[in-house]
This record gives structure tokens, sequence and C-alpha cells, in this order.
């Protein structure tokens, strides 16, 4: 029989499986800080390749041409300014967009123009030429930067106040930091460019790893709410419980996330070419897979972590473990002892079952 | 009521579309087909820097006043449906379908200046028809101005472009001297010429633009269009302007009244300029008494002086309304900023590429659905339906509003719009995934499913709208806080939530309830999604509330599953470990052992709970034979 993926849902909601996520919590934070610090070196030693909107330079879209060939956009180009770097890249079906650095002069543009004209063999009006200043695409980056640090401070506020705990803000904004991080790595390794719709893509990184995070932590919040009146188990392995339970809303939210990015990233990526769909996507396709990932084994244990310096919660787990210690000593059943560490919300019912264990009232 | 909301939008569409359809002529009209914006449907997006040659710093004030000179220039220039809006504290971003040539880009970005100059003459808009270059006739008889008729004859000028008569004006004022700014001598016939040609009345020739000398006199227009001038030379410059005020007049006695006026205050070197030129303009006689404030080569106003101002500090008063008068004074400010603008980024997208991103994008979003609705479909069964459905209702009301926004408010869907649309489809069938799995949830605590979507539509709820505000949140800050593109993908991001939203609670959990009233749902079709050997615990014992204790047979559930358990065994949790373990030997009617598979003692509980399971087995298999 396949793998049965409800069942496997039914197990980890009553807890019958349980996967050690938060007492592994050490071994996530060493891989997270692992990529993080990578991620880190990465971009300070390689850099990311940042686009013409960065860099500022000027740009030709050659539309309807006969052949997509490159070399032919190098030659035209070079014919002109022989000493220029030339970016081509395909746009669509028999368009070619063709970056240089800036040229200032207006006949060495016109003349561009026309030699690009000519090696794709289409009328002259058919190129498109366009500039972009070196502050542009800064602008845009600097103004996404302060909405950016606006968006956190606001989300931190708002979960503060909806979980009633600052530590859980913390531990999300720390993650979703984090899978910038990472994502940002990712980008500087592979040497994708970096243009504003990349950065685009980063912005609603944030906003969707957030929400996914909300979604867990309101799981573990509503697992939780009443962990310190209960002497059973610990906020530790309540917080597991609700992230095993949420296990598999996670998988199919990202996989439903995923597959609509994956089609824009197909289309964007084979049949347009370069453009704002690709480069969206892409960065979305990797911000969306670090942060479904970070929502399960980074955040959570993030916030059991940041629990422990809670002194309720301390006091509690202590407690928590102490009885249990106790109870282990008298002999208590072993079963009912795995149950509460791996915080079931099912309690195993023992010998006297049913209401003809209830005592009887006399005179019946 | 709730249909009815959802509807409301389509009729008004409908209706829009009808009554008020979008053609050539009513670009702002409605249509079915949202409007679209620069980089599908193609064309040219300026980017300009304003800069202020002395740091000075430009106030929002002021970026409306540019906007409303450069939306003056490109009307005027016959360019229909130009987008401009000021994008962040200093850009101003001018989106033009279709090409644009270099010369209107070199107008559109040109410096705005405001000049004083001294009037010399007003006269009516229109043109003097017999002097008019297009007619070839400049040579005719001119009734309407004695200075004009000599100024034709005695120049032999016919015909004349605009051109030509500048040149001919510059040599011309070499000629004479003129004793001062308001000097008449300074209307040779090639000035009076050119102003007899101009016509205030064509929008054309309200494009402004500056360019003019300041040594020369200038034949220009009011900026409505309702008058027409002839300036002297530029006598104090707009820079020398410190600061102009709209506000109510105050009178001799100290009383304010309540005539609207604008005060303007000029620096010592304006100041002293400005007091000889008051001191001479006062005492000539109409028109010649004004000066006019030409703003971007156009007269904004052009008060007479009643007194001269010796210290830089004037008043003009007239006709105001607190409007206008508040709009001249925004005006003037404008004017006093040494303010460029640069081209930023000047980009071209052609209306085939355009064309083709829309095709692709769209093409794009429909492989997402599709993979969306297999994918919810294998994991829900037929409850994937569910989401198939609500998906498209939130489609078809998201295309609506966007419909509706494109009429409404101008809005244009963008490629990274596009891009967001696409991505909400990812978001928005998370909300139902959240719901359906409370649901599960709950039939896996055991109840009806009646209940189970009752409650889990309670708990669902509470997470789906803490999540969502997440989103609305960055969607918000995204819009308000950024600049182009991000703008275009944090609106549909956030219309997508709400609507996302209003789906879920009007469409989604409505059908859910229906749906747990279909017995196909209710009693758990193996193909229905809610089936209880996908959603029951298949196995062990259950506390079902009120003292009862539910044991599920988990027939089918367990008896396929029997060998997969065992392997598993191991990797669960021991909770029912020893239990499930021991189904297999104790139907051969050994008595349950003390110790589980893993070595394990079991609890007294387990143990009988292993040997009941054992004996109903056995009493089943004996059944059967």
């Amino acid at each position: 029989m396949a793998f049965n993926f409800a069942r496997w849902g039914n197990d980890l909601y009553t807890g019958q499986r349980s996967y050690p996520i938060m007492q592994k919590r050490r071994i996530w934070f060493s891989i997270v800080a692992l990529f993080s610090v990578a991620s880190i070196a990465v971009i300070a030693l390689q850099g990311l390749n940042l686009g013409i909107d960065f860099r500022g330079g000027s740009e030709f879209t050659v539309s309807g041409a006969a052949t997509t060939d490159e070399n032919a956009a190098i030659d035209a180009v070079h014919s002109v300014a022989p000493s220029q770097e030339v970016l081509v890249s395909q746009v669509g079906d028999g368009a070619v967009r063709v970056q240089t650095a800036e040229l200032t002069d207006e006949s060495e543009l016109n003349d561009v123009r026309d030699a690009l004209a000519e090696a794709y063999d289409v009328p002259a009006t058919e190129v498109t030429t366009g500039f972009i200043g070196p502050t542009w695409g800064a602008s845009v980056s600097k103004k996404a930067l302060y909405g950016t640090l606006v968006f956190v401070g606001a989300v931190v506020i708002f979960m503060a106040l909806y979980f009633r705990a600052w530590r859980m803000a913390l531990a999300g904004v720390v993650a979703v930091l984090l899978d910038l991080v990472v994502s940002a790595g990712v980008y500087a390794a592979v040497g994708w460019e970096v243009t504003p719709s990349t950065i685009i893509g980063f912005l609603t990184i944030l906003g969707f790893s957030l929400y996914d995070k909300v979604v867990v932590f309101d799981k573990v919040r509503e697992n939780t709410a009443a962990v310190l009146e209960q002497s059973r188990s610990t906020y530790e392995e309540r917080a597991n419980l609700a992230v095993n339970q949420t296990f598999v809303r996670s998988i199919n939210t990202s996989v439903v996330a995923l597959l609509p990015v994956a089609g824009i990233l197909f289309v964007g990526a084979f049949l347009l070419g370069a453009g704002t769909l690709k480069d969206l996507s892409l960065s979305l396709f990797v911000g969306i897979a670090v942060g479904a990932v970070s929502s399960i084994f980074l955040a959570p244990p993030l916030d059991v972590a940041f629990r422990q310096s809670d002194v309720k919660i301390k006091e509690h787990t202590a407690k928590v473990l102490a009885a249990r210690e106790g109870l282990a000593q008298e002999g208590a059943s072993e079963a009912a002892l795995a149950a509460a560490a791996s915080g079931a919300s099912q309690l195993i019912p023992g010998s006297h079952q049913g209401n003809q264990s209830q005592p009887r009232r006399k005179g019946r | 009521m709730a249909i009815f909301t959802m509807l409301l939008p389509f009729a008004a569409l409908v209706a829009g579309s009808q009554l008020d359809a979008r053609s050539d002529e009513n670009p702002d009209g409605a249509s079915l087909a949202p409007g679209l914006a620069l980089d599908l449907q193609g064309g040219t997006q300026i980017v300009l820097q304003a800069v202020t040659s002395d740091g000075s710093d430009i106030t929002p004030d002021a970026m409306e006043e540019a906007v409303g000179v450069i939306r003056q220039r490109v009307d005027a220039n016959g360019v229909t449906e130009a987008d401009i809006a000021v994008q962040g504290d200093r850009q101003i971003i001018v989106e033009i379908p279709g090409e644009v040539d270099d010369a209107t880009i070199a107008l559109i970005s040109k410096a705005a200046q405001m000049k004083f100059r001294p009037v010399l003459s007003v006269m009516a808009p229109t043109a003097t028809p017999s002097s008019d270059a297009q007619d070839g006739s400049g040579d005719g008889a001119d009734s309407g101005n004695a200075d004009s008729g000599n100024a034709d004859s005695g120049d032999g000028a016919s015909a004349t472009s605009d051109e030509d008569l500048l040149k001919q004006i510059a040599k011309e004022q070499e000629g004479i001297d003129p004793t001062d700014p308001s000097d008449l001598a300074q209307i040779t016939p090639a000035v009076q010429q050119l102003a007899d040609q101009l016509d205030c009345t064509d929008p054309a020739n309200l494009e402004g633009g500056g360019g003019d000398d300041a040594n020369l006199p200038l034949v220009t227009c009011d900026q409505t269009g309702t008058a027409k001038y002839i300036l002297g030379p530029v006598e104090v410059d707009g820079t020398d302007l410190k600061n102009a005020s709209s506000g109510l007049i105050t009178g001799q006695n100290g009383v304010v009244t309540n005539e609207w006026g604008v005060n303007l205050e000029l620096n010592g070197d304006g100041a002293q300029k400005f007091r000889e030129v008051t001191q001479r303009l006062y005492t000539l006689e109409a028109p010649r008494d004004q000066f006019a404030i030409a703003l971007d080569g156009l007269v904004v106003s052009a008060p007479s002086i009643n007194e001269p101002i010796p210290n830089g500090r004037a008043q003009i008063s007239g006709t105001f309304t607190r409007d206008s008068a508040a709009t001249l004074a925004n005006q003037l400010s404008f004017g006093s900023l040494p303010l460029t603008f640069d081209v930023q980024s000047q980009n071209q997208v052609s209306a085939t590429l355009g064309t083709e991103q829309l095709q692709r994008g769209l093409f794009a979003g429909l492989i997402g659905l599709v993979l969306v609705v297999v994918y919810s479909l294998f994991q829900y069964r037929t409850l994937g339906g569910l989401t198939v459905a609500s998906l498209v209702v939130a489609g078809a009301m998201t295309y609506v509003v966007i419909a509706l926004l494109s009429w409404g408010m101008g809005y244009r869907l963008s490629l990274p719009g596009v891009a967001g649309l696409i991505v909400a489809i990812g978001f928005t069938a998370d909300s139902f995934i959240v719901y359906f799995e409370r649901i599960r949830d709950e039939l896996r605590d055991g109840r009806s499913l009646r209940l189970a979507v009752q409650r889990g539509w309670v708990r669902a709820r509470r997470t789906i709208y803490a999540a969502k505000s997440v989103n609305l949140l960055s969607a918000v800050i995204l819009y308000f806080m950024t600049v182009g593109g991000v703008r275009g993908f944090a609106f549909t991001l956030g219309l997508t939530t709400v609507i996302d939203i209003l789906v879920v609670i009007w469409f989604t959990h409505p059908m859910m309830e229906l749906l747990a009233k279909v017995p196909f749902f209710r009693d758990g079709h193996k193909a229905s999604g809610l089936s209880p050997d996908r959603m029951r615990v298949s196995s062990g014992p259950r506390y079902k509330g009120a003292g009862r204790v539910e044991w599920q047979p988990a027939a089918a559930g367990a008896s396929s599953g029997d060998a997969e358990e065992a392997d598993e065994g191991a990797e669960r949790a021991p909770a029912y470990a020893g239990a499930q373990a021991q189904s297999a030997p104790s139907t051969a009617g050994t008595p349950a052992p003390a110790r589980s598979a893993d070595g394990r003692r079991m609890t007294i509980a387990e143990r009988r709970a292993a040997e009941r399971k054992a004996a109903s087995e056995a009493a089943k298999n004996e059944e059967q034979l």
C-alpha cells in the first residue's frame, strides 16, 4: 500500500506519530546558522549580480527579429562602441533585449539602434530604446527597504498583540529575516540577476513567510493556551504537537503556493526569457520554499527557545518534569508518560471504561 | 444577502459597460476587460527626478504644481491619456501610450521657471485672422491695430514661421534702444506679427515649456488661454521670491477683511529690483501698469501696480476665492524653486511585446491554476472541488473588481500586478486548506461532520483572520511606502486578500455547511475526502465523551495496512504501540503477552485492550467461518 497521506496526518494529529522538532532544535539552529553565515559570506565575497536598473545603462529591445542570435547584437553594438560590454537576452518570441552601459551620446545611441535594426533585419522603429539612471533602481530599493522596516515593525506589534506574546513575534520576525538572508544568499551563490522585480519577490516572501508562520503559531497558541494550568506536558511538548498537527497543512500550503509560482517560472524562463515574470517567480520560488521549511523547523523552535527565558514557563517545565519523574518512580503507565511527552491530546483509556465502571447509585 | 452583495459588482460592471462604454473617445469608460498598464499595452515611461540647484527642500505642494506644469505641456502636445503621477517625494512618472519622440521628452523634462515681466500689451486670445501665418496674407489690411499695420507693411514679412520671427525679433531688438523694459518701442513689427499669429484658444499654444530669452520681449498666453500678452524683458527672477502665501487681506487699519489675496515676499536682491519696477510701473497707463508673472512661459497672473512696493512685500488682491488664492500661491512657491527635472529612466515597451507578456502571463496563471486544481483534488478528493469552485468565484470577483476599478479609479493592470494575481492563487487556496484541515482535525476527534464543520469553522476563522491581516498589512504598507511596480503588485495582493476573506465567509463556508448535509459527505464516502478510514484514528480505543468509549475496529484501514503498520511500529510514538503490535499475534488465540514488540512492559490497560481486541477479532473470525 502506498504511503497514506491522510493516515499519516491522523497519526500526526493524535500524537501517535511525532517528530521531535522542538527537542532537536539545536540541530535546526546550527543548520540555519550555517546557512546564514554561508549566505552572508557569499553575499560579501561575491556580491549580488545587480541588474541594469541598479547599475544604470541603456537598453534596446528589438521586436519581431528574424533570428534571436546573440552574437548579431554583440557585433552590432561593437561596430559602434567597440569597448562596450553587451548583455543580450531573449524576451519572448522573436524579441531580443540588449543592455549596455549608458550611452550618453545621442548620435551613438541612434547608431547602435540602427545597427541593431540592420543586424536583426527589422525597421528601426521596431527597436525601442530606453535608459535607466543608476539612481533609479537604488531609489526604488531604498523605498522598498524603508517599507520593509516599517512592515516588520508593524508585524511585530501585530503579532505581539494577537498572540499576547512578544517572544512569539520576535521568533517569527527573526525567522523571516533569516529566510530573506538565505534567499539572498542563494541568489548571490547562483549569480542570478537582481532586478526591481526580484526585490518585489523578496518583499512578497516576507509577507508569505510571515503568513505561514502566523498559521503555525496560531496552532501553537491554541495548544498551549492552558499549558500552565495542567501538569501533564510542558510547553515544549505542546508546541511540538502543534507543529506536528499542522504538518499536513504546511505541506499542502507550500505545494499549493509553489505550484502557480512554478507555473510562472516555467512560462517566464522557457517561453518568455528574461523579464519581470521570470525574475519575480524565481525569487518567489526560492523564498517560498525557504519560508515553508523555516515555518516548521525554525520559527516554532525559536519560540520555544525564547520561552525558556520566561520564568513562568521555566518553572512549569521543571514542575512537569519533576512530576513525571515522580510518576515514573511510582511505576505509572509508561504509555501515559509517553503520550504526555508527545503532547497527545487523547488520554489513554484505562481498564475502567464506560459507564459500567461508574459507581452505582444505591437503592436502585 | 451575501449572494446579492457578490452579484452587485457584476451587475454594476455590466450596466457600466452598457451605459458608459469604453471607446477611443471615452478612454475612461467602463469595459468588460480591465485597463492595461504601459508594460502590457506598450508605451513609454519616463521617470523624472526633481532637482533643486540650491539644494532647497521640495514640498509636496510644489511637486503637485510640477505635475500640473508637466501635464500642461503634455496635454498641449496633443498626447492623449498620458498618466502623470508623483512618486515618492521627488519623482514624477510620466506614462505615455505609444511611442514618443525625443523632442517630446526634452519638452517634458525642461525646467519650469518663473519670471516677472512688465506687460506691454494685452489682447484678445484669438489670432488676428488677416495676419494668420497659414493664410499667407500677412501683408493684408490690419484693421485691429495701427501699429501692426505699420509693422507688416514696413517689414514686408508674410507667412513667416514662428521660429523665423523669433530670430527676427532678436535681430530687431538689437537695433532699438529701449529706455526701460516697459518701452513700447520694443513691440517691433516681428513681435507684433508673432502676437497676431498666436492663437491662445488653440491648446497647442498653451504648452509652455519656457525657453524664452530673458532679455527679449515675449509674446505669450494666459495659462487658461483667455488672454494674450506681449511682455517686456525679465525684470525679476522667480528665484528671488522668498515665499508666497494666501490668506485674508488685512485692511489698512489692521482689520482682517474677508477678501482673499496672495502675499509675496521677495529676498533682498529681488526687493531692490521690485522697488524700481513698481516705481516705474505705477505711473504708467493701463495695461502697462501691470507686471506679469510668467510660469513656464505662460502668464499665471498679471496684477496692476497700485503703489510702489519698497520692502519686497507685495500683496495681490482681486476677485480671489479661497481656492484660487491658494492655487496662485502654490504656483508662485513652485516657481520660486530653482527646479529642474532630470530624466532618470526612460523605457519603451513595444505594443507587441506587451501583448505577448500578457498572454504568457495569463498562460502561466492557467498552468498554475490547473496544477493547484489537480493537487487539491488529489489531496481532498471531492472536497477539492469546493476549493476549485471557491477559487473560480474568487477569480471572477477579482476580475470584476479590477475591471470596475479601472473604470472608476483609472486603475491599470501591470505585469507585476498580473504576477501578484497568480501568486494570490496560492494564498487564496491556503485559506481553504486551513479550513479543511481544521474540519479534519475535528473529525479526527470523533465529531460528526455537521459539528466538525461548525467547530472547525470557528477555529479556522480565527487563524485565517490573523494570517490574512498580516498579508493585508504587508500589502498596505508596501503600497504606501514603495513606488512603481511594487505598488501594482502590492495592490493586487491586497485586493485578492480581501476578496479571499469574503469568499471564504460568503461562499466556501456556506457551501461546506450545505455539503455537510449531503449524505455523500456526511457519511464519509470514500471519495468524499472525509471518509472515516482517512479521518479517524484507525485503531485503538477512543473516548467519545459521556462515559462512552469507542472501539474503532479499523477493519478496512488496518487490514490493508497491517504490514506497513508492523514496520512502522517502532517509529510511532509508543502511546498505542503495544496494543497495535499485539493485534496480529492475538488473533492466534494466545493471551496477550506482558511485553510489547519493542520489549517494553505493557500497562494493565494496554494489555486488557489488546485482549479485548483479540477477543473481538476472534469472534468475528468465527462468524465468518
